[in-house]
């Protein structure tokens, strides 16, 4: 699919968005090398394109569902920076007042309903959110968004099946990043594309360059239009590749190295803003868009390395309806 | 004479009555639907045909997409009620309840509640052998964020289902399977039953029996076989998880020694947990230590004469009883 299939306002946006995961993801990388932040950190740089494109198709209170590799997902859907950054640090101003972490970020304003650190199990999950959706009538469409290797487990087959049976608003969207933690998709899967097994759901199910915005996004758009239209779920199946190690710190000797270079030189981010130059964008405009990402993120990190830590009573709250005595 | 009815009826009463009084109580599960029966045991005949198919969903054989899709609606702000036709098979969707309907609430910092009802049947009895007769509530009760319930009478059963799917947390609800055709008092109009909350169902004065569920029913016939010997004081739990620590020490208070009955094993069980807290806050005031009656260390035997042996019985109860009272 060529890029003058997709407007240039939207494309720029898709910029936007990619410009904030970008700059967050180096930045954090950048805190935990120094030692400003001490977590866990599983790296989205060059997933960014992909979740930028998928979430522009959305509307700002469609749900999504990610898993802990979701920074990218998070910022995309619109998820504010700062208190973003704040439950990343786990500080008392994050979106889940440090209780949940970078494993478990939620922001039903934005529609993030649940961040799970557990592979593959938001697929059930989401397709009961598709179910409400479907039972309220309010037109929301749920993303759901994993890796490959979530698609070795039980709960993607129930979930899409079910998905499928009921013809609920979701849309599975696979980020096929080649690598399941530390094992490539070819060694733990028994067909060799994800989106076949959507097929044998009766899904819509396509497979898409994740890293190319246009195809992207069209692909998004369509599954978003099928989907609000009643039409059911449609499984993505995008491609893409993880430039760093599963988790940051894991120097990803398993990747050969020709298959790294390979893909780094196809990074999606200067692959976009070429596309755009090309639509006669000026490379000023672009220059602003990543300025001004920079400062956001900057203003978010110092946000939540400035933020308090949460008060100790916070453990009594939220266990259950009541707060816990004593 | 009042009239009667069974658990079976108890349970589909409550479920019409909370559908009734609440659109956004769905039904999900194996088999639910009128016209796949209305459930394995029957109690749910009749909703869908009063309720509609889309309001009460038989869904495929597969645990874990019925508990995620629970999970998914409930946050969307249904209120979900999640059959799991057997306690075994909570197994198989151990995931969702323990890492997801137990910790959204606190992993969102309160942005999300998960007002989720799981209804779930098990017991001997009716021999229905290992893999469909444990009862795995310690497990359950051992997870901050979980509720779990279960009555010994059916006007009780009624009252605390309606109270399960009226409250804002996720609720495990437990039904013996032996007791589903059993007769009880219908429940008065105003019977209510709060979560959390146990019931001293006999007075007595020289020791206190802790129980719940069926067993319930082995420590009344035992205080009564054993009045003209010794005064027992029999209090019903109702709600295992919180747990009535109040109701529970005032008895004890009272009655100086104390025996705790289940039917899940002895060894790890909720017995213990009572226990100990009887010894921490009364050990200056106890006349013996608390003893506890369990069923045997094995997995649930099929042959009716192991089943019966392997069972926690007003016998063992009687036992421990004179151990205690010396």
């Amino acid at each position: 699919m060529a890029t003058d299939t997709v407007d240039s306002t939207v494309l720029l946006e898709i910029y936007r968005r990619t410009a904030r995961i970008y700059h967050a993801d180096c930045k954090f990388r950048q805190m935990i090398s120094t030692g400003e932040l001490a977590i866990v950190y599983y790296p989205v740089r060059g997933q960014e394109v992909l979740a930028a494109a998928m979430m522009t198709a959305l509307e700002h209170d469609d749900y999504l569902v990610t898993i802990y590799r979701g920074l990218h997902d998070q910022i995309a859907k619109g998820v504010p920076l700062k208190p973003l950054w704040a439950e990343f640090a786990g500080k008392r101003t994050g979106t889940c007042c440090g209780k949940g972490g970078p494993m478990h970020i939620t922001h039903p304003e934005s529609g993030l309903m649940v961040t799970t650190g557990i592979v593959g199990s938001g697929i059930p999950i989401a397709t009961g959110l598709g179910l409400a959706s479907q039972l309220a009538g309010d037109g929301k469409v749920t993303v759901c968004s994993f890796g490959d290797g979530a698609t070795n487990i039980g709960a993607f087959h129930e979930g899409v099946n079910l998905a499928s049976l009921w013809n609920l608003p979701v849309i599975f969207l696979c980020q096929n990043n080649r690598y399941g933690e530390h094992t490539k998709f070819e060694f733990t899967s028994t067909t060799e594309t994800v989106a076949e097994r959507g097929v044998a759901y009766g899904i819509r199910s396509v497979r898409v360059d994740g890293n190319d915005a246009a195809q992207m996004y069209a692909a998004a758009r369509e599954a978003v239009e099928h989907a609000r239209a009643g039409h059911g779920p449609t499984l993505i199946e995008a491609m893409t590749f993880r430039f760093n190690g599963h988790v940051f710190g894991d120097p990803g000797k398993y990747i050969p190295k020709e298959e790294l270079e390979a893909a780094m030189a196809a990074d999606p981010v200067p692959r976009l803003r070429e596309q755009l130059l090309a639509l006669d964008i000026s490379p000023s405009t672009l220059d602003d868009i990543d300025a001004q990402a920079v400062q956001e993120v900057e203003e978010a990190a110092a946000f939540a390395l400035n933020s308090g830590q949460p008060e100790l009573r916070e453990n009594r709250l939220d266990v259950l309806s009541e707060e816990i005595l004593g | 004479m009042s009239e009667l009815i069974t658990f079976g009826q108890a349970y589909n009463l409550a479920l019409a009555e909370a559908m009734e009084n609440d659109e956004q109580v769905i039904l999900l599960g194996e088999d639910v639907g009128d016209e796949q029966g209305g459930g394995v045991f029957k109690t749910m005949y009749g909703l869908s045909g009063r309720f509609g198919t889309d309001r009460v969903r038989s869904t495929p054989i597969a645990e874990q997409a019925i508990l995620g899709a629970a999970v998914g609606s409930a946050i969307a702000g249904y209120r979900p009620v999640a059959d799991i036709m057997f306690m075994n098979f909570l197994t198989v969707c151990m995931d969702q309840l323990v890492n997801h309907a137990a910790k959204l609430r606190f992993m969102s910092g309160g942005q999300t509640a998960v007002p989720l009802t799981v209804t779930t049947t098990t017991g001997t009895g009716r021999q229905f052998g290992g893999q469909h007769s444990d009862w795995l509530e310690a497990w359950l009760a051992h997870v901050p964020g979980l509720k779990v319930v279960t009555p010994s009478t059916p006007a009780d059963a009624k009252a605390l289902l309606l109270a399960s799917i009226e409250d804002d947390d996720p609720t495990i609800f437990i039904q013996h399977i032996a007791l589903m055709r059993a007769k009880g008092a219908a429940p008065a109009a105003d019977h209510r039953v709060p979560l959390g909350k146990a019931a001293v169902v006999r007075e007595g004065t020289d020791i206190t029996v802790i129980s719940y569920g069926a067993r319930v029913r082995d420590c009344l016939q035992v205080a009564e076989r054993l009045a003209d010997q010794v005064s027992i004081e029999v209090v019903d739990l109702r709600t295992i998880a919180p747990f009535d620590e109040e109701t529970v020490l005032r008895s004890v208070v009272k009655t100086q020694r104390a025996v705790v009955m289940h039917e899940a094993v002895k060894a790890f069980g909720v017995g213990a947990e009572i226990a100990s807290r009887i010894h921490e806050e009364l050990f200056g005031q106890l006349k013996a230590p608390v003893h506890r009656v369990g069923s045997k260390y094995s997995p649930v035997p099929f042959n009716p004469g192991l089943e019966q042996d392997w069972t926690a019985n007003g016998g063992d109860l009687e036992v421990a009883i004179r151990k205690v009272m010396g």
